[in-house]
């Protein structure tokens, strides 16, 4: 899947891969798409979870030897105002 | 947009294994863009105590509690296989191998996110300590009105 960034959470685990997520997520437009790396198998529950509390799309979630690879489209992120500055 | 939801929660224990806890789910609820208040009471008060310098109060019997309940995050231990700081000591290593961010850099990550500390102030009435003995993080120092205010519009209350 083509991602218009990667974000690196190998090695991390809850709440880090999430937190850093919404805080790269805040970098990108409205209609992108961001892929992160995981290795945590947390990933695969948090992930979705996360996408339908903040109202971002999960396009999908690839797994192989190295961990996951997690595709969220920018959609219309409902964090805090002094976040997504 | 839509009105942000809210998170509530009263952080009573001062144990470390407890805060990361409470800090973990504070960050996650920040990160999912949910407005979260931490209301620190009774023994947590201690994590949000300053780490340096001495804590002053009056009277014999609330000096002796607060050298004995020092506080300080950075005093925090387990609740479970302390071990006289050995187990504690431990647990650190254990969660450094891993990545795992360290008490005082949850902390500090969720100030950054914009989690509102708030300070029982009873607590400190009935230790004798006064604003100076925490960190500058904190936010407000209020009662229980302040907390159920909070807490009747949030869909998230948490008692730790």
């Amino acid at each position: 899947m083509k991602a218009d960034a990667t974000l690196d959470c190998i090695g991390l685990y809850c709440p880090l891969p999430i937190a850093h997520t919404a805080k790269k997520l805040k970098e990108l437009e409205v209609g992108q798409v961001l892929e992160i790396l995981a290795d945590d198998e947390g990933i695969k529950e948090d992930m979705p979870a996360w996408c339908k509390t903040t109202g971002n799309e999960l396009l999908g979630i690839e797994e192989d030897a190295g961990g996951y690879r997690v595709y969220v489209r920018k959609s219309r992120f409902d964090g805090r105002a002094d976040l997504r500055e | 947009m839509a009105e942000k939801e809210r998170v509530t929660l009263i952080v009573f224990s001062g144990e470390l294994d407890k805060a990361l806890v409470a800090f973990n789910i504070a960050i996650g609820a920040a990160s999912s863009g949910m407005e979260v208040s931490m209301f620190f009471t009774f023994w947590g008060l201690n994590i949000i105590k300053r780490n340096e310098g001495s804590i002053h109060s009056k009277g014999i019997m609330r000096r002796m509690l607060n050298m004995m309940n020092r506080g300080g995050s950075k005093r925090t231990h387990l609740s479970k296989f302390h071990m006289m700081g050995l187990g504690t000591w431990m647990m650190k290593r254990l969660m450094k191998d891993v990545n795992s961010p360290q008490l005082e850099e949850l902390m500090a990550m969720a100030k950054e996110m914009g989690v509102k500390f708030i300070a029982c102030t009873t607590t400190m009435g009935i230790m004798g300590i006064g604003k100076d003995a925490f960190i500058p993080e904190v936010n407000s120092f209020a009662g229980v009105a302040t907390y159920l205010a909070e807490a009747r519009e949030g869909k998230i209350n948490l008692f730790i």
